[in-house]
């Protein structure tokens, strides 16, 4: 259907000014706080490193993916699917896309960002700092967010490559919870994440998380664990006493 | 009031058309499958007992050297273009709905050729040549009839078989419901005691349209021998036709249709502008040298942009990789668009200011450029299966293979979870899955190798693994072995594995599983 140019008009016109809200995308409630806005700014880059760089980066997407936004991930080919579900993602809504050759990966991000709203993208990409700076304008005209993830598991500052980010995204001292000496199962990873940024966001910011929680999702953490009791959902068999 | 007029139309319907293009033959046990289903039988694949609906490893449980080709509409179409141009002898004026059925008035060509059984019997033998040149030596069923529904009917019999004018509801009438397409429909007419389209026919078309709605309509017309909507009054006007030039001549098959996308698109909103749908679009190209294709491509529902560029991919590939008989000599420089038929839109309405479908159609172009700078099979979407292992639940399916505007697999994320699968890993689930399993070593304290013997019990607390030429990493933590015993009803693919679950001292947490005495990582908790 086409919305007639004059029915446009007179939205634009009879809304009082533009919202904030507007030029932001959601994320997941235990988030909110790394970011001034308490969410993503549209047309930003927000740079992911750090151990759990995947999944704070699957934990950024869920909140728009929810709300309705398609996500599509550049590269990354050993991505966990479960994982992302769990996240938050919206099955319906993803798109995985095989890493270009190099030097097609500014073409394919470009053509991305036109159309969907949040793109992952493997940090390590070989991208030269101009294209980098050329999808950094793209991606601000365009109002999409882009996610460089790094995946590894030494964290250094800007560690982006040459994606050209306007926030970055660290996990710090993870900690999985839930295994014991051949008993229980992970059942969560307590990390601290941190975010700095440029301008506004120059100022550090950073919160408690269960990244992932029990179910998989990202939640905030408040000490002590809220559930220290171990279930054992099915019995592993342990080492064999001596009687056995 | 008058009766109404239906245009006597002849349909060749070639079955098992997706099989013929596949390239078997009919002594042949093939099946093609889509999302493991079969979608397509050889008639001995019928005599095995398989049918078309039936899970994949049902049929090949029926038939263990069943050949499987997957389904592929392409090359479907691209196959059939020489089935369609022998038809081009008899009339300008061709009608596809779908590779294997083609379809076209029979009024002028009958009177030409001398009736229509001489008609029938010149289309047939022309077909059936066709056929013997790929190898199929079977025959098509032609059928001629008043409307396409009662033309598709006779021509379903698999032979020649003509309706006499005005025979149609006749001919109809005993024929089960079930052939109307609809099972939600036929459903509730079989509940009420109505089995063939001669009971549905006979109720009052004002009843049918009061219980059943405008579908309803539709399908209660076709069983009284009309056509499914009334026939419209005056052709679509002139200034509909929408005409993409290209600057330089396209040879090759993609640059064309990428080329036709704008235009469908600009079709489609144009008309969308209008209230109107378009459900039959006459597509013609047009070389450097004037040689020209026309075909008339008919759809039950309406055309949507992408619907109507996979129409153009599928005549032109037919034309410029077909036959060196078919083939043009030079490049495609004008394409054109032109709706032959439109009806009302009734359908999909989209957000006031847009809203998600918008947005899903915009995702959707974005993914097709993509798909057009790094090859059709570079984009895949999720598709959840179902299994115990984190790369089994969920596998990766090509996204040309679905519908991306339409919500394609509106019900993936509710399908999470509905089966129980016991003895999966628990969440949450690795967030890195490596496509090829990683090869590791575990030691115990002392340093010797971690077994998992037959009975699922460890021969010692792991300590420390090692990956190929690394250094050591202490175990923090663990907890398994989870034994696993898969398919062991098929010696073929019958697995025994031990899972384990494995906290490293620098923070990381790995699945690694154990088969034949070897370790390797199915993840990383990343």
């Amino acid at each position: 259907m086409v919305v007639p140019a004059a029915l446009r008009e007179l939205h634009d016109r009879t809304r009082p000014v533009t919202l904030a809200r507007e030029h932001t995308l959601p994320v997941v409630d235990a988030l909110g706080s790394l970011f001034v806005d308490g969410a993503l700014t549209r047309g930003s880059a927000v740079g992911v490193s750090g151990v759990g760089a995947t999944s704070l980066g699957l934990a950024l997407a869920a909140g728009a993916s929810r709300s309705g936004s398609w996500v599509a991930v550049v590269g990354l080919a050993d991505l966990g699917l479960g994982a992302a579900f769990e996240a938050g993602i919206s099955l319906e809504r993803l798109a995985l896309v095989e890493a270009p050759s190099p030097g097609r990966w500014a073409e394919v991000v470009a053509a991305l960002v036109d159309g969907v709203d949040v793109v992952i993208v493997d940090g390590r990409a070989p991208l030269t700092p101009s294209e980098g700076r050329r999808l950094a304008a793209r991606v601000r005209e365009r109002g999409s967010v882009l996610i460089p993830v790094t995946q590894g598991s030494q964290p250094t500052r800007r560690r982006s490559g040459a994606w050209s980010v306007d926030l970055t995204l660290e996990v710090r001292s993870g900690r999985w919870e839930g295994l014991g000496q051949g008993h229980g199962h992970l059942r969560g990873r307590a990390v601290r994440a941190e975010s700095a940024g440029r301008g506004r966001a120059s100022r550090m910011r950073s919160c408690e998380l269960w990244l992932p929680s029990a179910d998989g999702s990202t939640t905030a953490r408040v000490e002590p664990a809220p559930d220290a009791t171990v279930v054992m959902l099915r019995p592993g068999r342990g080492v064999p006493s001596d009687g056995a | 009031m008058a009766p109404e007029r239906v245009i006597r139309t002849l349909v060749v319907l070639t079955p098992d058309w997706p099989l013929i293009a596949a390239g078997v033959l009919p002594t042949d046990v093939a099946v093609v499958v889509h999302a493991n289903r079969v979608v397509a039988t050889s008639p001995r694949a019928r005599s095995e007992g398989i049918e078309v609906g039936q899970r994949r490893r049902e049929a090949q449980r029926r038939s263990p050297d069943l050949f499987l080709s997957e389904s592929d509409p392409n090359r479907d179409a691209r196959a059939f273009a020489p089935v369609a141009a022998a038809l081009e002898q008899f009339t300008p004026r061709i009608e596809l709905s779908r590779p294997g059925v083609a379809a076209f008035p029979t009024l002028g060509p009958s009177r030409y050729f001398g009736g229509d059984e001489a008609l029938a019997a010149m289309v047939s033998a022309a077909i059936d040549a066709e056929l013997d040149a790929l190898g199929w030596g079977g025959s098509a069923g032609i059928g001629i009839a008043d409307g396409p529904f009662a033309a598709q009917q006779a021509a379903q019999r698999g032979v020649i078989t003509v309706v006499p004018v005005g025979g149609s509801p006749a001919f109809l009438a005993p024929i089960g419901v079930k052939v109307l397409d609809r099972p939600e429909l036929v459903d509730v007419l079989s509940r009420l005691g109505l089995h063939t389209l001669g009971s549905f026919a006979a109720l009052a078309a004002g009843d049918v349209v009061g219980r059943f709605g405008v579908d309803g309509h539709a399908a209660h017309r076709l069983a009284s021998g009309l056509d499914e909507r009334p026939p419209a009054t005056s052709p679509p006007p002139r200034d509909l036709h929408f005409v993409v030039e290209l600057e330089s001549p396209a040879d090759r098959v993609d640059i064309a249709t990428f080329a036709a996308r704008g235009v469908a698109e600009a079709l489609h909103e144009r008309l969308s502008g209008e209230g109107f749908a378009c459900t039959r679009v006459c597509i013609s190209a047009e070389t450097e040298h004037g040689e020209c294709i026309e075909r008339v491509w008919r759809h039950e529902a309406a055309l949507t942009p992408a619907a109507l560029v996979d129409r153009v991919r599928w005549q032109l590939d037919g034309w410029l990789n077909g036959p060196a008989a078919v083939r043009p000599t030079s490049g495609i420089t004008r394409i054109t668009l032109a709706p032959d038929e439109l009806i009302a839109a009734g359908g999909r309405q989209l957000g006031f200011w847009g809203g998600e479908t918008a947005v899903d159609e915009r995702a959707a172009r974005a993914l097709a450029r993509v798909q057009g700078l790094l090859g059709v099979n570079a984009v895949t979407v999720p598709d959840v299966r179902g299994g115990r292992g984190p790369s089994e639940r969920i596998v990766r399916i090509s996204a040309a293979a679905v519908d991306l505007g339409a919500g394609h697999s509106a019900g993936t994320s509710r399908r999470m979870g509905d089966a129980p699968w016991p003895g999966r890993v628990p969440a949450p689930s690795p967030a890195l899955v490596p496509g090829e399993p990683v090869g590791v070593d575990v030691f115990d304290d002392t340093g010797a190798a971690v077994m998992v013997n037959g009975r699922g019990d460890i021969s010692a607390a792991p300590a420390s693994i090692r990956f190929a030429g690394g250094p050591d990493i202490g175990v923090a933590a663990w907890a398994g072995p989870w034994p696993l015993d898969e398919r062991w009803w098929d010696p073929a693919q019958h697995r025994r594995r031990a899972r384990l679950q494995v906290a490293l001292t620098d923070d990381r947490a790995l699945l690694l599983h154990v088969e034949h005495g070897e370790w390797s990582v199915e993840g990383f908790y990343d």
